[in-house]
This record gives C-alpha cells, sequence and structure tokens, in this order.
C-alpha cells in the first residue's frame, strides 16, 4: 500500500512541475514585448550564454574533428574508399555531434552557471527585491536568457561543425593524405542543405530551446540554500544532457528517414 | 572604451561569427553553392531495370552533371521503370533521339544517368520522352549470362 502512494505521490509531484514549468515558459513568453524596449538586457546574456562559450565549443569542435578524419581514415581505408572521409566527418557533424555535442557543453558550460545564478538571487531574495520595486522578475531576469539561449545554440553549432570540418581535413588531407579535391568535392555532394544542415540547426534550435528552460527552471525552483542552489546545479546538467540524448533520437527518427 | 561598448564589440562578433559559419555551412559543405537555380525541364526515360538509380542521381552528358532525376516510378502497364529527369534550362536543345544508359560511378556503385546526343533536328521539350534506353547492368545477370556461354562452349 505505502509504495502504491509513494508512487501516486512522485507521479503528482512530477506533473505539477511540469506543469508549473509550462507556466514559467508562458510567463517568458510574455515577457518579450518587454525585451524588445531593452535590448540591452539581451545583449549582455548573449556576452555570458553565446561569448563565452565559444571557446570550448571551439577547442571541441576541432577535436571532435580530428577523430572523426582519424577514426574514419582508418575505418575506411580498409575498403580503399577514403575519398568519402570528407563526407563521413561533414554528415556525422552536420546532423548529430554538432548539434548534440554543443548542447552538452552549453548545459555544463551556460546551463549550470544560469541556473546557479538565478538560484543565487532566489536565495538572496533579489528576485523578491525586484518584484517589491514592482518589476516583474520572470519578464526582467528570464526572458532575456532564454532568447539569449535559443539565439546561440544554433550559432555555436555551427561554429561546431565548421571547425570541426576542419578537423577532419587537418588530419584527412594534410597528415593522411586524402586528396584536397576530393575531400571537398564529395562532401559538397553528398550533404544536402535542406536534409542535413537546416534539420541539423533545427535540431539546435529545439536543444536551445530545452537546455535554457531546464536551467531557467531548475534555478527558478531551487530551494533556496546553499545546498539546494548546488543541487540545483547538478540538475540542470544531468537533466539537460538526458533531455538532449533523448529528444535527438526522437528527432533523428523524425527527419531522417 | 566603455564597458558596454566592450560587450556590443564582443556580442556582434560572437554573432558575425555563428552567421560566418552558417554561410560555410551553405556554400562549402553542403550543396547549396552548387545547385542550380535556373529551373530545369522534365523528360521522360523509361528503362527495363534502373538498378540502383535514385532521386537526386546526377544526369550527365559528356561527364558534365546537366541535370538530376527527380522522381521514380513503376509503369503498370508495360512493366517498366520511369525515371523524370529534370534537365537544367540552360542545357535546352538536346536531340529527342538523344540515348540515355544508366552507368555506375566508381567502385562503390553510385548510379547515374549518362544521355549521348543523336543526331535528330528535333530538340527534346518538357514531358517530351527519351526513346532509346539502356538499362542498368546487374551483376547477378552478367555472371549467370557468363556461365551460360561457357556452359554452351563445353557443350559444343
Amino acid at each position: 500500500m505505502e509504495w502504491l502512494a509513494t508512487l501516486g505521490r512522485r507521479g503528482l509531484s512530477l506533473s505539477a512541475r511540469l506543469g508549473r514549468a509550462s507556466l514559467l515558459m508562458l510567463a517568458m513568453l510574455r515577457g518579450l514585448p518587454a525585451l524588445l524596449r531593452r535590448p540591452r538586457l539581451l545583449l549582455e546574456q548573449l556576452l555570458s550564454v553565446g561569448v563565452l562559450t565559444v571557446l570550448i565549443v571551439a577547442v571541441s569542435g576541432i577535436f571532435v574533428g580530428m577523430v572523426l578524419g582519424l577514426q574514419g581514415h582508418y575505418i575506411l581505408s580498409r575498403f580503399g574508399a577514403e575519398a568519402t572521409l570528407g563526407v563521413m566527418v561533414a554528415a556525422s557533424l552536420v546532423r548529430e555531434l554538432g548539434p548534440v555535442v554543443t548542447a552538452l557543453l552549453y548545459a555544463g558550460r551556460a546551463g549550470s552557471a544560469m541556473s546557479a545564478e538565478i538560484g543565487l538571487m532566489k536565495a538572496t531574495e533579489q528576485l523578491s527585491g525586484l518584484e517589491m520595486m514592482a518589476v516583474n522578475p520572470e519578464h526582467r531576469v528570464l526572458t532575456p536568457r532564454l532568447i539569449a539561449g535559443i539565439i546561440s545554440m544554433p550559432l555555436l553549432a555551427a561554429m561546431f561543425s565548421v571547425l570541426g570540418v576542419y578537423g577532419g581535413w587537418f588530419v584527412g588531407v594534410g597528415l593522411l593524405g586524402v586528396d584536397e579535391g576530393t575531400y571537398w568535392a564529395q562532401m559538397q555532394s553528398q550533404i544536402d542543405w535542406n536534409d542535413d544542415v537546416l534539420n541539423g540547426v533545427i535540431k539546435s534550435v529545439v536543444f536551445g530551446v530545452v537546455c535554457t528552460w531546464i536551467a531557467i527552471f531548475q534555478g527558478y525552483e531551487c530551494v533556496p540554500t546553499s545546498e539546494g542552489v548546488s543541487r540545483a546545479t547538478t540538475r540542470t546538467v544531468v537533466h539537460s544532457s538526458l533531455a538532449v540524448l533523448g529528444l535527438d533520437f526522437v528527432l533523428t527518427a523524425m527527419m531522417f528517414d | 572604451m566603455s564597458k558596454m561598448r566592450q560587450i556590443e564589440i564582443l556580442v556582434g562578433a560572437f554573432m558575425a561569427a555563428g552567421f560566418v559559419a552558417l554561410f560555410f555551412l551553405a556554400m562549402q559543405v553542403s550543396n547549396l553553392g552548387t545547385v542550380n537555380t535556373g529551373g530545369s525541364y522534365k523528360v521522360l526515360a523509361r528503362f527495363d531495370n534502373i538498378g540502383g538509380l535514385k532521386v537526386k542521381s546526377p544526369v550527365t552528358m559528356a561527364g558534365v552533371e546537366v541535370g538530376r532525376v527527380v522522381d521514380i516510378y513503376y509503369d503498370r502497364k508495360d512493366f517498366r521503370a520511369v525515371a523524370v529527369l529534370g534537365i537544367y534550362s540552360q542545357y535546352d536543345g538536346i536531340p529527342d533521339d538523344t540515348f540515355a544508359k544508366i552507368l555506375t560511378a566508381g567502385l562503390l556503385g553510385e548510379q547515374y544517368v549518362g544521355l549521348d546526343p543523336g543526331g535528330s533536328d528535333q530538340v527534346l521539350g518538357d514531358g517530351s520522352e527519351i526513346p532509346i534506353t539502356q538499362s542498368a547492368l546487374v551483376l547477378e545477370e552478367i555472371i549467370g549470362q557468363f556461365i551460360y556461354g561457357k556452359a554452351q562452349e563445353g557443350a559444343n
């Protein structure tokens, strides 16, 4: 009997949390007109969410591309198909690795910082303070972060993919002797703008919404103590990563048949 | 330089770099830079067997890509496959007795349609049909014929 009650309590609290998250999303979206009047807030968030994440995304992109070049060449050369190395590197980056790895890095670098910041704002009663000054904290604090995340993610993923393609190029063409012209020509003939690149961009926009939403919600919902903030930060990274990986499977199944 | 101005410059550089990356993905990585935007006209070609031909396979003349396969379907009346070839508009004036054959590029077997121009004065237009075609070579059939030929030789 007890476990049944536990299960019911868990289910109820889960659906209540989903509902609160949806209401928070609605509240943030209602803050959009106010944000248009204060683009400065967005600018500051783009700096902390986007610009400061560039370095880790760039470094990871180059190395992921180089590993793809190395591994791809090792496997493809067994079949004498080194010519398709460019296609392999570009397709895996643009379709899967670009959006997914960028989202995971984003959750670790920007998402955790975001929920810690919002959680501390809540713990130190800054959000209540804003409310006391008749400033809507959801519109003023949360909406710019959400929009900055949605704008940054596709741009970061595109940078990741491009640097990865050059990483693969460096290893494949520069070190392992794949023909330069073949590398690019095969890539261009096989990678489709609509089917591959644009679907990757759509994926990263979805990941941008989900990761930022989770980060903001965890920060906003946290228990206002130092332990609560630390737990919210951990949860942000874990939930974002799981959501990204799960959604990636669903999106891939829907997009690439 | 004020702090706000620094932030503006950094964010501007970030956005610019992101869009440059997207532009690079469009032009250098994907086929958007090479895709034909001038429109095309459709020509039908009937084959006994299209082998591994697929939609979007290239159509070439003398090795130059002049179009793409836009549709493939099965004609239930004459039991043949119909490939609809989208020929780019700038390559008009292809004689109507042109010979279409399905060829294989490279060892991995990507198949494409090769066109050999005929000598007719009439040209192919939108919706017209290529009369002479050659099917894809199916490896099993060739091997089968070869073995059959050898057996015949042995019998004689």
